[in-house]
């Protein structure tokens, strides 16, 4: 089944070691600025947002690529840039809502999230589970189920109220 | 790589920077941080230089492993002479800066000189600049951040800063970074204050190659699940280091007025629980934030519930302020604790030395040394709130007598309040020590006693010698990697072994500093935590440098040397009170009044306290005045020192 990649931005305790794992596993160097990944702050209000690529269904990024540089992965619906074929002329990067598709000004290429392969390192090494790696259909899960709890709870707690009265 | 990282010399006079790579054979001598700094202290300063003066010479680095993949590398190590205790001056803290500085492609900065008017430097891929900052003087620590990033146009700058305290010169000022990771302790601020240096601001997107990236990863991997599987962190990732306020104040083990009791009663307020209570209204379930690639995540944020900072956000607090802020000063209040720690985080300053200094102040007030002639008219009795936050303020824009009095450390201040207020004072070699009570665990007081930075936890405590391990458990960990077969106790009331426990920790202690990362990851407060084999490993896969645990040994032993012989030339003594490796006599002579049966009523033996001295020294291979060896020295390849390799 499909996996996708689930940020949970309130669990995030800010640390980076998901910019620091994906530019190790992609380019056997430690620099934050090749991550795939980037954790947005606002230090002052104590917020953190990892972002990443959506990996969208109807993908501006490809829709945009002049020369149809960027496709689809068959196993795990990842997007990926064909090297061979990119002119760099960056309007992927102009047109991608997330700001998730990054230029890299040393090597002079974009560069996106390809899950690893598969098996995406920031998932692997997030503890907390802001970045975790779930089936497609189970996206909303999480979310209902807190939902859920707190319905509950209110419930629970009219009861309590009502009683009392 | 990050043995590519250079050490920058900036000489703030002649406002000349001088770039030079850091060669082989020194990292392979002092690896990097703490370490390396230690040599180049004893380098680039001249005997009986004036701390506050342009001889003194201030270091910025990060450990070795700064910036690369193995786990929790984000510390950042200062060291200068202190203006404090006129001994080596040294302060480590995490945060997000050095790694920043590693990839601006610098491991190492030397600061030199004092600069004509207010500067900051901006360190940039590679290059460094002097730039003007008249506009940041004046500024707290979180302004004086942002307004770089806005000044420099980039919000992803990492900056080291002091606030308001470091301007003025307070002689325990901290540097500064992020919101509250702080760099306390022997007023590395006031260093950088005197240099007319606000802040060094970082910004790098330089390569940091990974030597064997597959193996770097993996055992990052393998280093992360042994830390978070240690019961110790999971507790530390829940409630951050309150939690050790919470177990060591019921079991007696907590300063409360000064010297005067044991343990704070009746404080409910300020439990790890509360505080945490605080923190879940304030900022939700998940309130727990880290440092760089650190997954213990030990910080909580909150925001303070009322009072006049009501609403503000901050970070923390931490065993010591929920001592200087609480228990301390007798106050047990959770605003009062969140309020005075955000007070201390703007103003850059160091909350252990503030809540002690205020406290022994206090108890002077009570004992009728200081009168409300000295205080202005303040009621500075033990649990006033108001006095309290009041005299932080005071402090550090040195208002008033006994503001201006504090602001100099406990030495200075007891020369000039005079009577026997000394005798009153908690010190060791001019710094105040840490708010928990040693009385009762020998080990920990030839540890505050001994620390080569003045009274002092985090230079080698045996903190596990309270655990109460096997026997055969202690021998594994403390005969690891050089053998040690003589005595070892698991009873923290005994005298016996506890010298090579604490040996064996500053060694430790020493190899993380050097290495740069977190105490909180080695044999501190768990017995599970890795040590020098996996150091070993995690060096070699990242740096592809191969040093055996042994050699990693033996660096970290040649390194506290190099502090030694820095203390020693600015004139450390060994049984001195204020330059030495001496307890105060209240250690020796007021019996702990609280607490549990193993606590109470226990008093250091202060025959048996110098006899563990002797054997401490023994083990360093340094005579009975604690001075090393012509052997050790040759040993340990320092003989001629200074050296000057770098």
């Amino acid at each position: 089944m499909e996996k996708m990649l689930m940020i949970d931005y309130q669990k995030c305790t800010g640390c980076r070691l998901c910019e620091l794992v994906c530019s190790v596993m992609h380019e056997g160097v430690s620099n934050p600025a090749r991550s795939r990944i980037k954790v947005m702050k606002w230090e002052s209000e104590g917020l953190y947002i990892p972002m990443s690529c959506q990996q969208c269904e109807d993908a501006p990024c490809m829709n945009v690529c002049p020369v149809k540089a960027i496709s689809r992965d068959k196993d795990y619906g990842f997007l990926y840039v064909d090297y061979d074929v990119c002119i760099g002329c960056r309007s992927c990067v102009a047109v991608c809502p997330f700001g998730a598709m990054n230029y890299n000004d040393v090597d002079k290429k974009v560069f996106k999230c390809d899950l690893c392969g598969g098996q995406p390192q920031c998932v692997r090494f997030c503890d907390v589970k802001a970045v975790d790696f779930v089936d497609a259909g189970r996206l909303s899960f999480g979310k209902k189920k807190d939902a859920a709890q707190r319905l509950s709870a209110a419930q629970r707690e009219a009861a309590a109220l009502q009683a009392s009265l | 790589m990050a043995l590519d990282r250079k050490v920058a010399y900036i000489d703030l006079s002649k406002g000349e920077i001088e770039i030079r790579p850091i060669p082989l054979e020194v990292r392979k001598k002092f690896l990097g941080g703490r370490g390396l700094d230690a040599y180049l202290l004893y380098n680039h300063t001249k005997k009986g230089c004036n701390p506050l003066g342009p001889g003194n010479a201030l270091m910025v680095s990060g450990g070795i492993l700064c910036g690369t993949c193995a786990s929790a590398t984000s510390r950042t190590h200062v060291m200068a002479k202190s203006p404090l205790t006129n001994l080596i001056g040294s302060t480590n803290m995490g945060g997000f800066f050095s790694p920043e500085m590693a990839w601006a492609g610098f491991h190492h900065l030397v600061i030199k000189g004092k600069a004509k008017k207010p500067c900051y430097l901006w360190i940039h891929n590679g290059e460094i600049e002097i730039r003007d900052a008249d506009n940041l003087w004046g500024k707290s620590v979180t302004e004086t951040q942002w307004a770089i990033r806005e000044e420099l146009g980039d919000e992803d700058i990492k900056s080291l800063v002091i606030g308001p305290a470091g301007e003025n010169l307070v002689r325990f000022a901290n540097v500064m970074t992020g919101i509250k990771n702080a760099g306390g302790r022997t007023g590395m601020g006031c260093v950088m204050g005197s240099k007319n240096l606000k802040a060094i601001a970082a910004r790098g997107t330089m390569d940091i190659k990974i030597a064997h990236p597959v193996e770097a990863l993996e055992y990052n991997k393998r280093f992360i699940d042994q830390i978070t599987s240690s019961k110790v962190n999971q507790t530390m990732g829940t409630l951050g280091t309150p939690f050790i306020w919470g177990a060591t104040n019921t079991w007696g083990g907590v300063r409360t007025r000064n010297f005067q009791h044991n343990q704070c009663e009746y404080a409910d307020d300020i439990e790890p629980e509360r505080l945490d209570e605080i923190a879940t209204e304030t900022m939700g379930e998940h309130h727990m934030t880290g440092c760089f690639a650190c997954q213990v995540h030990c910080r909580a944020q909150y925001k303070i519930p009322s009072g006049p900072f009501a609403g503000t956000y901050d970070e923390g607090p931490e065993y010591t302020t929920q001592c200087a802020f609480g228990a301390q000063p007798d106050t047990k209040n959770a605003v009062t604790v969140l309020t005075g720690n955000h007070l201390v985080n703007q103003y850059g300053m160091d909350c252990l030395e503030t809540g002690s200094l205020i406290s022994w102040a206090m108890e002077l007030y009570e004992k009728g040394i200081l009168t409300s002639k000295e205080t202005d008219g303040m009621d500075l009795r033990f649990g006033n709130d108001e006095a309290l936050l009041e005299m932080v303020e005071r402090i550090c824009y040195r208002k008033g007598f006994l503001g201006d009095t504090l602001a100099d450390g406990g030495i200075l201040a007891a020369e000039k309040i005079g009577k026997d207020s000394f005798e009153y004072l908690v010190q060791v070699k001019g710094m105040s020590n840490l708010n928990s009570d040693e009385r009762a665990t020998p080990a920990l007081a030839l540890n505050v006693a001994t620390a080569s930075r003045g009274s002092d936890h985090l230079r080698s405590r045996p903190a596990i010698d309270l655990y109460h391990l096997p026997e055969e458990v202690l021998r594994k960990i403390y005969s690891n990697p050089v053998p040690y077969d003589g005595p070892l106790t698991s009873e923290h009331t005994d005298y016996e072994g506890k010298p090579w426990q604490v040996f064996w920790q500053e060694t430790c202690f020493m190899g993380v500093d050097s290495l740069g990362i977190c105490k909180y990851h080695t044999t501190f407060l768990g017995p599970t935590l890795p040590n020098f084999e996996d150091w070993s490993r995690v060096l070699y896969y990242n740096t592809g440098l191969e040093l055996t645990p042994e050699e990693i040994w033996t660096i970290a032993e040649r390194c506290n040397n190099m502090e030694r012989l820095f203390n020693l030339r600015e004139g450390l003594i060994r049984d001195d009170l204020v330059k030495g490796d001496m307890l105060c006599h209240r250690y020796f002579d007021e019996p702990c009044t609280r607490g549990a049966p193993d606590v109470i009523g226990m008093t250091i033996d202060k025959e048996k306290f110098k006899k563990m001295l002797d054997e401490f020294y023994e083990h360093h291979g340094w005579d009975k005045n604690g001075v090393p060896l012509p052997k050790t020295l040759k040993r340990l390849d320092i003989e001629k020192e200074p050296s000057h390799l770098l």
